[in-house]
C-alpha cells in the first residue's frame, strides 16, 4: 500500500500558528481522503518555520468501486416519469433492469462508480485543502490571488509504493506545480533535493540542518539550555509558552547563554524577565540561591564557525540597549517616586478617562472617596484605604508602565516605598486590579479589597452612567469582568454589604458626573458667544433632559445585569438556576454573602431525600391551600388550633409545626440556613403522614378551615428559608 | 571607503551601498519626502504608489520623526529623529526574501556568522488605514528591518500586493560597524580630513528637539495646526476633478495627502507632550485615518493610481 508525503514550503510561518496548522492539515487531508474512499493506516503532521508536512501511511492505492441501486418507476409509467428517472440517476435506458415487484414490473438502475487511483484523489483533496485552509490570518502576494499564511513557494506531493519507488502526484495550484523536491535550512542547507518517502525526507532534512519535529526541537532546546545553566550552578526559569514559541522560530536550534551586565542586575526581576521575554524571546536564567536573574539564554537558528560568539555578542548588545532603556525608566521613576510622586498624580488630571466621566485624576478621586466609605465594610483603616486608592493608579504615569503596560500595578508596588508608603498601600497598588479572570486570585488584605471594590464599582457604574453598555459579545470596557470581580471580592471575603444600595449610590454619583460634563461642555462652547446665553441655556437643559430620560431605564438594567452576572457566577459554582431564583426571591437578596449561604444550604438540602420529599410535601400543601383560598376568597392565615384537630397524624403535625417554628426561627435569626433546613427536614415525616391519613376537604367547615390554616403554617415555615415555589420538579 | 575586508566603515557608506544595491536590482532611487513624517511608509512613493494596478519599484532614505522617542541624545540607539531606508516593489517579486538578504550581504553582514530570522510581525498603521503581513527581521536578536506584504492601504485592498522593506538605518549601521552608542558612529569616513561622528551631526539637535517636543511645544498651536491641516485636506478633496482654469482633469491627491501627513505629525507632537489620553488617542487616530482614506480614494482616481479615462 502506498504512503503519501506532502510538504507545503513557504516563507516563515508565525510560530504561534504552526501547531494549529499541523492539526488542520492532517484533519483536512485525511478527512478528504476518507470521504473519497481512501482509508489509511496512520498519519502525522509536522511543522517548521518554513514548512508544513504530512505523512499518511498505508493508503489504499485506489478507492473501492461502489455500486448503488436505485428503484425507478413502473415500466408502464408515463414516458416523462421514466425520462426524469434516467436523468436523475445519470444512466441510459439500456442500463435499466426490469424486476418483478408486488405491484408489477419496475425499472431499477444500478449505478457503478468505478474506483479511482489515489493520485487523482490526493490531487483534488490537497488543492481543496490549500485553497480553503483555515488560517487565522492569511495573505495574498505578488499579482496572484491565492491566499496562504505567507507566500507559498513549493508543493511536494509524492506517493511511494512498497518498493520505495516514488511518483509525483500531478497537480498545480495557481502556477505552483507539485514535485518531489524541497530545500533544507535557509542558510545551512545546500540547495534543493529530491526525496522518495517520509523517512528519506526526514533524514535528508536533518542532513540539511532541519529538525522536522517541533517537540524534538523543544526538547533539544530545553535540554541544552538547562545543561548550560546547570554547568554554572544556575537554573533556567521555566516558561512553556516561550519554549513552544522559540521552537517554532528555528529549524536548527542552538541555545547560547549570555551575560546580563552587572549594572542591570539591580532592576526588579519582573522587569528583567519581561524585557527579555517580550522583546528578545530570551529565557531568564536564575541563581537558585538568591532567586536573582543573572544570565539569559537565547536560541540561535544555526551553528557558526565561531561557535556562536558573534551571535551571542550581538544578542548581548541588543539586550544591553533594551535594559539601558529599562534602567533609564526605572531611575527616572524612582526619582519621581522619592519626591512623593506628585507629578504622576497631577499627570492623571490631564489624561481623559472617558469624555463623559472626566479625567483619570477625577476617577482616582472618586475611587479614593469610595474606598474610604467602603473601608468599614471590609475592615480596613479608612485613611489607609483612601491613601492606597490615591496611589493605586500613580504608576500609569510612570515611564516603565508606558513602555511595558503589562507591568502596571507591579510598578506601583515597587514605587510605593520610595514614595513613603507602607506595605498596605504597596500591596493595594498591585492587587486592586484583581481578580482579572475567573481563576485569578482575589485579594484578601482589607486595604487592597477596599481599593479593588472601589475601582471596579467606579468603572462599572461609571460606564453605565455614560451609557457604554456591553452588547452581545462586545464588552470593550470589561464590564462583565468587573461585575464578576465585584461578586468574587464580596463572596470570597465574606463581606456583608447591601450591594444594591452601594451600586445605586455609586450610579447616582456617576450620573451626576456625566451631567456635570454636559454642563461644562456647553459652558465651554457658550464662552465664545456671550450674546447667546439664553440659547446655550436651552441647549444645556435639552441635553440634560435627554440624559435624564434614560437614567431610570439604565439604573434598572445595571441592577439586572449585575444579577445576571451573579446567576452566571453561581451557576458556574454548581448551583441550579431554580435554587438561585428561590433565594433571590427572598428579602436581603442583595447581601451576596447571605444569598450564597442560603443558596448553598438549599442546594445541599434538595440533594437529600428529606429535602426532595419535603419539597413535594410543601408543593402539595401549597397547591391545596392556593386552590382553597382562591375558591373561598379568603386567606387562611389565622393559625390552627389543636382542639379542632381530629386524626392522630393531624395532632402530630400540629405539634411538629409548633416546635419547628421555634427552631427554624432561631436558626434563621443566626443565619444558620443549614440548621433551618434541618428543622424543615424534621417536618417531612409528619407532613407525609398527615397527607396519607387526612382528607383536607371535609363537610365540617371548622375542621376544614383548621386544616387549611395548618397548611398555611407549612407554607410560612418553608418560605422562611427560600421561595420554594420557584424550585422545579 | 571600505576597509580591506570590504566592510563599510561609516554610516553614509552603508546608505550608499544600499542605494547602489537596490539601484542594481532595478529600483528607482528616490529622494526623501520633504515633510516631517513618522516613518518611510508615509512617503507618497509608498503610501500612494502601493495603491492601484500599476507596477512600481522605488527605494529611498526617509528621515523620520518620532517625538516620543527623544532621549536628549543620551540613549545608545533611541532618537526622536532617525533615518529609515525604504524599498517598495509592486507586485512583490517571488524572490523578495533573497533580494533582501542580498542587501544585508551588500552592507557587510556575513551570513555565515550571523543569525538572521524572520519573526512574525503583522504590520498595521491605524493612522493610514493600512495593514499587511510579514515579519520583523532579526540579526542576532536585533530587529534590523520590517518586511511587509501590504494587504490594504487607505482602506483599499492592494491588487497587486506590494512588498515593503524598511531598514532602521542607525541601528543596522551601528551593528555592522560595531558601534555601541549611536552618537559615536562615524558618519563619514573616519579617515576623512574632517571626520564627523553621528553625534557631531545630531547630538545637539536631539537635545534641542527633546526639550521642545516634551516640554515647550505650544499645544494650543499644535492643536490648531492639526485642525487646519484636517480642514485643508478636506477642502482640497472637495474640489471637482475638472480644473476650471486649464480644463483638465486634475485630482489633487498629493496636496491633500500632504495635509494628512501634517495632521499626523501634529498628532505625534501632541502625543509627545502627553496631552492626549488613551480615549482621545483613538479619536485623533481615527481623524487622520479618515483623511488617509479619502486621499487613497482620490489617488485611485488619478493616472498613477490606475485610473484610465
Amino acid at each position: 500500500m502506498p504512503d503519501l508525503l506532502i510538504e507545503l514550503f513557504s516563507e516563515e510561518i508565525p510560530a504561534r500558528l504552526q501547531g494549529r496548522a499541523c492539526e488542520d492539515l492532517k484533519k483536512r487531508v485525511t478527512d478528504g481522503l476518507v470521504e473519497a474512499g481512501l482509508t489509511y493506516a496512520g498519519a502525522a503532521a509536522f511543522s517548521t518555520p518554513r514548512r508544513l508536512a504530512l505523512t499518511v501511511q498505508g493508503l489504499l492505492a485506489e478507492s473501492p468501486t461502489t455500486k448503488e441501486e436505485r428503484k425507478g418507476p413502473r415500466v408502464d409509467a408515463p414516458e416523462k416519469a421514466i425520462e426524469g428517472f434516467l436523468r436523475g440517476a445519470g444512466v441510459s435506458r439500456d442500463d435499466l433492469e426490469v424486476r418483478d415487484e408486488k405491484k408489477g414490473q419496475v425499472y431499477f438502475a444500478v449505478i457503478t462508480k468505478p474506483g479511482r487511483a489515489a493520485s487523482g484523489i490526493v490531487a483534488e483533496v490537497l488543492e481543496d485543502t490549500i485553497r480553503n485552509f483555515p488560517w487565522a490570518k492569511s495573505m495574498r502576494w505578488g499579482a496572484g490571488s491565492l491566499r496562504w499564511v505567507r507566500p507559498l513557494h513549493s508543493i511536494l506531493c509524492i506517493l511511494s509504493d512498497d518498493a520505495g519507488e516514488a511518483t509525483v502526484v500531478p497537480m498545480d495550484v495557481d502556477g505552483i506545480a507539485a514535485g518531489d523536491t524541497t530545500e533544507g535550512h535557509r542558510f545551512m542547507g545546500n540547495g534543493r533535493f529530491a526525496v522518495t518517502g517520509f523517512d528519506d525526507y526526514r533524514a535528508k532534512l536533518k542532513a540539511a540542518h532541519v529538525m522536522l519535529d517541533t517537540s524534538e526541537r523543544a526538547e533539544a532546546i530545553w535540554q541544552e539550555a538547562t545543561n548550560l545553566a546547570f554547568a554554572q550552578g544556575l537554573e533556567v526559569v521555566e516558561d512553556k509558552g516561550l519554549l513552544a514559541e522559540v521552537a517554532g522560530l528555528v529549524e536548527w536550534p542552538v541555545p547560547l547563554m549570555g551575560n546580563i551586565d552587572d549594572e542591570f542586575l539591580g532592576l526588579p526581576p519582573e522587569v528583567l524577565q519581561t524585557s527579555m521575554k517580550e522583546h528578545q524571546k530570551f529565557f531568564s536564567v536564575r541563581n537558585p540561591k538568591t532567586a536573582r536573574i543573572e544570565k539569559f539564554i537565547t536560541v540561535a537558528n544555526r551553528t557558526t564557525a565561531d561557535n556562536g560568539a558573534t551571535i551571542l555578542a550581538g544578542n548581548q548588545k541588543v539586550l544591553a540597549a533594551r535594559l539601558a532603556d529599562a534602567k533609564f525608566f526605572w531611575e527616572n521613576d524612582i526619582r519621581v517616586a522619592e519626591a512623593g510622586g506628585q507629578p504622576w498624580l497631577d499627570a492623571l488630571d490631564n489624561v481623559t478617562f472617558h469624555n463623559k466621566l472626566g479625567s483619570q485624576g477625577e476617577r482616582v478621586a472618586r475611587i479614593a472617596a469610595l474606598a474610604r466609605e467602603l473601608a468599614p465594610v471590609v475592615g480596613a483603616d479608612a485613611d489607609l484605604a483612601e491613601a492606597a486608592a490615591k496611589w493605586a493608579k500613580a504608576d500609569l504615569s510612570s515611564e516603565m508602565v508606558y513602555e511595558f503596560p503589562e507591568l502596571q500595578g507591579l510598578m506601583g508596588r515597587y514605587y510605593a516605598a520610595p514614595a513613603g508608603h507602607g506595605t498596605e498601600v504597596a500591596d493595594a497598588a498591585q492587587e486592586h486590579y484583581s481578580p482579572l479572570g475567573p481563576s485569578d486570585d482575589v485579594p484578601s488584605a482589607p486595604v487592597s479589597v477596599a481599593v479593588a471594590l472601589a475601582d471596579k464599582l467606579d468603572l462599572f457604574t461609571g460606564m453605565w452612567a455614560a451609557n457604554e453598555l456591553p452588547t452581545g459579545s462586545k464588552d470593550p470596557f470589561g464590564l462583565r469582568r468587573s461585575a464578576i470581580g465585584l461578586i468574587r471580592l464580596i463572596l470570597e471575603n465574606s463581606l456583608r454589604a447591601n450591594i444594591k444600595g452601594i451600586l445605586e449610590v455609586s450610579f447616582n454619583d456617576l450620573v451626576e458626573v456625566t451631567e456635570n460634563s454636559v454642563r461644562n461642555a456647553v459652558k465651554g462652547a457658550a464662552k465664545s458667544y456671550p450674546a447667546e446665553t439664553e440659547y446655550f441655556e436651552n441647549v444645556m437643559q435639552e441635553e440634560l433632559e435627554k440624559l435624564r430620560k434614560t437614567v431610570e431605564a439604565r439604573r434598572n438594567s445595571l441592577l439586572s445585569f449585575f444579577h445576571d452576572r451573579l446567576k452566571v457566577y453561581l451557576r458556574d459554582q454548581g448551583i441550579r438556576h431554580d435554587v438561585i431564583d428561590a433565594c433571590l426571591a427572598m428579602p436581603g437578596n442583595d447581601d451576596l454573602t447571605l444569598l450564597v449561604k442560603r443558596a448553598r444550604a438549599l442546594s445541599d438540602f434538595l440533594k437529600t431525600d428529606d429535602g426532595e420529599n419535603l419539597l413535594q410535601g410543601y408543593k402539595r400543601a401549597n397547591n391545596i391551600l392556593s386552590q382553597a383560598e382562591e375558591k373561598d376568597g379568603v386567606e387562611y392565615s389565622y393559625g390552627a388550633d389543636l382542639k379542632y384537630t381530629e386524626a392522630e397524624e393531624e395532632k402530630a403535625l400540629f405539634n411538629a409545626l409548633a416546635g419547628a417554628e421555634g427552631t427554624i426561627a432561631t436558626a434563621m435569626q443566626a443565619e444558620d440556613f443549614a440548621g433551618a433546613m434541618a428543622g424543615m427536614a424534621a417536618l417531612r415525616a409528619p407532613i407525609d403522614a398527615f397527607f396519607e391519613a387526612v382528607q383536607i376537604n371535609t363537610d365540617n367547615d371548622v375542621v376544614r378551615r383548621n386544616r387549611l390554616n395548618m397548611l398555611n403554617q407549612i407554607r410560612q415555615i418553608c418560605l422562611q428559608a427560600a421561595d420554594l415555589t420557584k424550585i422545579e420538579g | 571607503m571600505a576597509d580591506k575586508t570590504g566592510k563599510p566603515r561609516s554610516f553614509q557608506d552603508i546608505i550608499l551601498r544600499l542605494q547602489t544595491y537596490w539601484a542594481e536590482k532595478g529600483c528607482a532611487v528616490m529622494q526623501p519626502y520633504d515633510m516631517e513624517v513618522g516613518a518611510g511608509t508615509f512617503h507618497p512613493a509608498t503610501t500612494l504608489r502601493s495603491l492601484g494596478s500599476k507596477a512600481w519599484a522605488a527605494a529611498y532614505v526617509q528621515p523620520s520623526r518620532r517625538p516620543t522617542d527623544g532621549r536628549y541624545g543620551e540613549n545608545p540607539n533611541r532618537m526622536q529623529h532617525y533615518y529609515q531606508y525604504q524599498v517598495l516593489i509592486k507586485p512583490s517579486p517571488p524572490n523578495l526574501q533573497a533580494l533582501y538578504l542580498g542587501s544585508l550581504e551588500a552592507i557587510g553582514v556575513d551570513m555565515e556568522l550571523h543569525d538572521i530570522r524572520f519573526v512574525e510581525d503583522d504590520w498595521e498603521s491605524p493612522t493610514l488605514g493600512a495593514w499587511g503581513l510579514g515579519w520583523e527581521v532579526w540579526c542576532d536578536g536585533m530587529e534590523v528591518s520590517q518586511f511587509t506584504y501590504f494587504q490594504q492601504v487607505g482602506g483599499h485592498d492592494c491588487h497587486p500586493v506590494s512588498g515593503e522593506l524598511t531598514y532602521g538605518l542607525e541601528r543596522l549601521a551601528m551593528y555592522v560597524l560595531g558601534v555601541d552608542h549611536v552618537m559615536d558612529m562615524p558618519f563619514n569616513d573616519p579617515d576623512a580630513p574632517i571626520a564627523l561622528t553621528y553625534g557631531d551631526v545630531f547630538r545637539q539637535t536631539e537635545q534641542e528637539y527633546s526639550r521642545w517636543n516634551f516640554d515647550v511645544a505650544n499645544t494650543e498651536v499644535l492643536l490648531r495646526h492639526f485642525e487646519e491641516a484636517e480642514a485643508e485636506c478636506e477642502a482640497i478633496l472637495a474640489q471637482k476633478y475638472d480644473d476650471p482654469k486649464t480644463g483638465k482633469r486634475i485630482v489633487m491627491a498629493h496636496p491633500a495627502y500632504d495635509q494628512c501627513i501634517k495632521a499626523s505629525h501634529m498628532f505625534n507632537l501632541l502625543d509627545a507632550r502627553g496631552v492626549i489620553s488613551v480615549t482621545e488617542r483613538q479619536a485623533y487616530i481615527g481623524r487622520v485615518r479618515a483623511l488617509a482614506k479619502k486621499c487613497a480614494d482620490a489617488f485611485v482616481q488619478t493616472e498613477a493610481g490606475g485610473y484610465a479615462a
